[in-house]
């Protein structure tokens, strides 16, 4: 309904990547003209337009003539939409209105384009003071209530429609201001801007030859939207009262209907009709520019409820013919297959993966970044992202092939049974509440211990992982304490409910090194003590080296070799796996870190 | 929190001096001749005019004026009306501000109530009909001005139907059903626009949480679906709370347009009124009063972000 609306609908519509958008200016307009979203809305207001700017040429009656003759006639071939309360054809009317429409619109686009783009530009490129004071007056403009203001202007100005317009298109500056302003900070951050720069190429050049390119297809967007807005206010405006009641005008044909709507409501119709119309033609047109700029083709498709079914069926059916072969696992795979549905295809990442561990050993799950590690282990815990699903012939965990429990009974094990340690420790934190809290809460709501208990229990454990000072930590949100920190909190939410495996993805590699050694050291005391079973995935094998009991190795979705890590780094069949242990013997091992004072278990270093 | 809040309110009241002080001299600028613009087509003489400059107190010096003003703005004293008996403004406020904020404040209630309701459904079944239905529905719904919106509504429900009164506004310490009654169409057709923006928003922000690593290392917890929603919501509550903030400007224009079709006595046809007869002291209370309320509404909904989320406090 005003400016906000502009700007709200610019940030619901997908995000245009600058990278995406770049390469395809042609075939954007070819995409767009293509489809039936894309040219018939164009054609309608094309159309529209040239009915409004030919007016003279159509042989209309007057719009302005008055004949109390005819008034308030029902269509008829003399007036094709009749005729209003002073015998005004309405057909002439809204064909001459639509002059108004769009002579406001333009003055509109062109106040706000003039002042939103080259302010949102400078305020990108240059940050700083000039951003900070044009960020400040752009919310001040968002903040006001436009309406009245316009309203004091018409007044003011003796109604004055241009003058109007033109004040209107100040309140519409703030969504071009925003949007080129964080486009612009969006590719500065580029890579190929710094090499322009390197290169020699002046500041202007760089701002109009790159940028402007990426910018110009979200410019596109939010004129369309803002054309609709400033359509819609104006119309408003109008019926407020605004502007010359004798000349043809959608706002004023709609505010002389409303004073007879008991009497004749038909005469609403046309000009309700036309102005929603074309502002939906430019809001659908704007929202087909979005989608093809925005490359929405490699979205996650997410699967429905049938077709989760259906794969859930399928697995639990081929699984409850399988039997555990050996009573001494922990955890078995077998043929696992994780598959990922986007819009367009399926992609299987995992291909047919086989692990297993024993009860109270350690395996290695080794691999690079990519191999289908993570995604296993999601799957063997049944927490795949929503377009992700697992196929496997069995997965046990202690003796229960868990594809045939149902859905509640298989969330039962999690966090009793089996643990989790995550790779990111900050992200895995929710950001919204303090440590204690996500430490209590599950301790309460799934190891069912009162209040008071579940507090003490917290603070037992925090002193266990290594925190100084529990009490204060347990205060903490996130943000407030360090990668180290965090993940030791992670790590005693994964013990907290006693379980027999811990399935822990790459615990370290986003630590500082020396906190790796330590946070690594805590992983296997833990481990040793409760005498649990222990998966720790990973892509480096000095790390298997210094804590595994057996290794997986794992390359494109496929398991390449697996068995003792001793036989293993003695003989390696693989020369994939010969790789990845010359690679891992370059950096520094355990033991070298150890060797260098930093003690096993030792409290956190730095603290907060 | 307290420093956060106290930020918060200086910034809000430094905006509202900043406010005041431009639309003074902006006013002044544009009318260079009040005395003159309220004999209007009236013929007068010097005496007159003079008597009438001095009554109105327009012979000081403009920063004296402005000061007067200001300084009787500050104890609530929005001054006298210009045109027409010598009333005080604040006795016409009275009675048109409830009017305007009446449909304001439905409006913004059945905008927020049906957006989230919406939001969550869509939101916790991606890919359900009902969330395809919610975002095609959207481009249109967020464009189409909530005048035409009312102008259907009008049409089948109060002329066709009969149901709600075609125009007029009862108010409430009268009738409460009729008040009701008379404020429902034009807030609801305010609030539809925002229904469905407010509705993606927070889908978007369930979707988002719901594939974060936190929420996943809530399950792997065993934390039950129920108290896993709870985190999704307060996750996602930042996204919608903001779009309800930057909403509350054009449902103050949009109720503007909506009171005036509905005939309906607010601060729209006050502010016509108003500039049309360059009655200075009434167009400045109308912007101030109207921006103090988007500043309010404002100042409280950062409050409750930076409750929700104690990232946001910092910043």
């Amino acid at each position: 309904m005003s400016e906000t609306v502009a700007l709200a609908t610019a940030e619901v519509l997908p995000a245009v990547q600058p990278a995406e958008a770049r390469p395809q200016n042609r075939s954007v307009a070819f995409r767009f003209l293509t489809q039936p979203g894309g040219w018939i809305p164009l054609l309608l207001v094309l159309a529209i337009l040239v009915l409004a700017f030919g007016a003279p040429l159509w042989g209309l009656q007057d719009p302005m003539h008055i004949d109390p003759r005819v008034a308030d006639q029902a269509p008829s071939a003399d007036h094709w939409l009749g005729t209003d309360s002073t015998g005004r054809d309405l057909w002439s009317r809204l064909v001459w209105g639509g002059q108004d429409a769009f002579r406001g619109a333009a003055i509109v686009l062109v106040v706000a384009l003039i002042l939103g783009v080259p302010t949102g530009l400078i305020a990108g490129y240059h940050g700083g003071l000039a951003d900070g004071l044009l960020g400040w007056v752009s919310d001040v403009l968002m903040s006001l209530p436009s309406i009245i203001i316009l309203l004091i202007v018409a007044g003011l100005t003796h109604q004055n429609a241009d003058v109007l317009m033109a004040a209107m298109g100040v309140f519409m500056a703030p969504g071009y201001f925003r949007l080129t302003r964080s486009s612009t900070i969006a590719v500065r951050a580029e890579p190929y801007i710094d090499a322009a720069r390197v290169a020699g190429i002046s500041h202007t050049r760089i701002v109009f030859v790159h940028i402007w390119r990426v910018i110009a297809a979200p410019i596109v967007i939010q004129t369309a939207m803002t054309i609709g807005v400033a359509l819609g206010m104006q119309a408003g405006l109008q019926i407020l009262g605004v502007g010359d009641s004798q000349a043809p005008s959608w706002g004023g044909m709609m505010s002389s209907a409303m004073g007879s709507l008991r009497t004749n409501a038909w005469l609403i119709v046309p000009p309700a009709a036309m102005l929603g119309l074309v502002i939906a033609a430019f809001a659908i047109m704007g929202a087909r520019l979005g989608e093809i700029t925005g490359n929405r083709s490699e979205k996650a498709k997410h699967l429905t409820r049938a077709e989760k079914a259906e794969l859930a069926g399928a697995a639990a059916a081929r699984a409850a013919e399988a039997t555990q072969p050996n009573q001494d696992l922990m955890v078995a795979v077998k043929g696992l297959k994780v598959t990922y549905a986007t819009a367009k295809a399926r992609v299987e990442v995992v291909h047919g993966v086989d692990l297993a561990v024993r009860k109270g050993e350690v395996l290695g799950l080794v691999g690079e970044s990519g191999s289908g590690k993570s995604q296993s282990i999601f799957a063997l815990l049944g927490l795949l992202a929503g377009n992700g699903y697992a196929e496997a012939e069995a997965i046990w965990v202690d003796g229960q092939n868990v594809l045939t429990l149902p859905a509640a009974k298989r969330r039962a094990l999690l966090g009793r049974t089996i643990g989790y340690v995550p790779q990111e420790p900050i992200s895995n934190l929710d950001p919204m509440y303090t440590i204690g809290h996500q430490l209590v809460e599950p301790m309460r709501k799934v190891l069912g211990m009162g209040k008071a208990e579940a507090r003490a229990y917290a603070l037992e454990l925090l002193a266990r992982v290594g925190i100084e000072d529990p009490a204060r930590v347990m205060g903490l949100h996130p943000h407030e304490v360090s990668g180290g920190m965090a993940q030791r909190v992670l790590i005693a939410g994964a013990v907290a409910g006693h379980p027999k495996v811990i399935v822990a993805d790459e615990p370290t590699t986003a630590l500082d090194v020396t906190v790796q050694a330590e946070v690594l050291e805590l992983l296997r005391e833990l481990q040793r003590e409760q005498g649990m079973a222990l998966v720790i995935v990973t892509h480096n094998f000095g790390v298997v080296a210094d804590i595994a009991d057996t290794v997986t190795v794992m390359k494109d979705g496929l398991v390449v070799e697996s068995g003792a890590v001793g036989s293993i780094f003695a003989h390696a069949a693989d020369p994939y796996t010969r790789e990845l242990i010359e690679a891992s013997s370059k950096t520094p091992s355990r033991a070298a870190l150890d060797e260098g004072g930093v003690g096993a278990g030792a409290p956190a270093k730095g603290g907060v | 929190m307290l420093k956060f809040t106290v930020k918060r309110l200086v910034s809000a009241v430094a905006l509202m001096v900043f406010v005041a002080t431009g639309t003074f001299f902006m006013a002044h600028k544009a009318i260079p001749d009040p005395v003159a613009n309220l004999f209007g087509k009236v013929s007068f003489t010097a005496e007159q005019y003079e008597a009438k400059k001095a009554q109105l107190g327009l012979d000081q010096p403009i920063l004296t004026q402005f000061w007067n003003w200001f300084r009787h703005l500050l104890t609530g004293d929005f001054g006298t009306t210009w045109v027409g008996a010598p009333t005080p403004i604040i006795k016409d406020l009275a009675v048109r501000l409830p009017v305007t904020l009446s449909i304001v404040i439905l409006g913004l209630a059945v905008m927020a109530v049906l957006g989230a309701i919406l939001g969550v459904l869509a939101g916790i079944r991606p890919g359900s009909w009902g969330d395809r239905m919610i975002s095609a529905s959207s481009v249109v719904f967020f464009a189409v001005p909530g005048f035409l919106v009312s102008i259907a509504l009008l049409w089948v429900l109060a002329v066709k139907l009969g149901w709600f009164p075609v125009s007029g506004y009862i108010k409430p310490e009268r009738d409460l059903l009729g008040w009701l009654r008379s404020i429902t169409l034009p807030a609801v057709s305010l609030a539809l626009g925002g229904v469905v923006m407010i509705a993606v928003q927070l889908r978007n922000a369930i979707v988002t949480a719901n594939s974060s690593d936190y929420v996943r290392t809530l399950r792997a917890r065993g934390l039950p679906p129920r108290a896993v929603a709870l985190h999704l919501l307060r996750s996602a509550a930042p996204a919608a709370i903001t779009i309800i903030a930057l909403m509350f400007v054009s449902l103050l224009s949009g109720a503007v347009i909506l009171e005036s079709m509905f005939n309906m006595p607010g601060i729209g046809s006050a502010t016509k009124d108003a500039s049309q007869t360059g009655n200075i002291p009434m167009i400045l209370a109308l912007t101030v009063v109207s921006v103090l309320f988007v500043v309010i509404v404002n100042f409280l909904l950062d409050l409750v972000l930076g409750w929700i989320n104690p990232k946001a406090r910092i910043k």
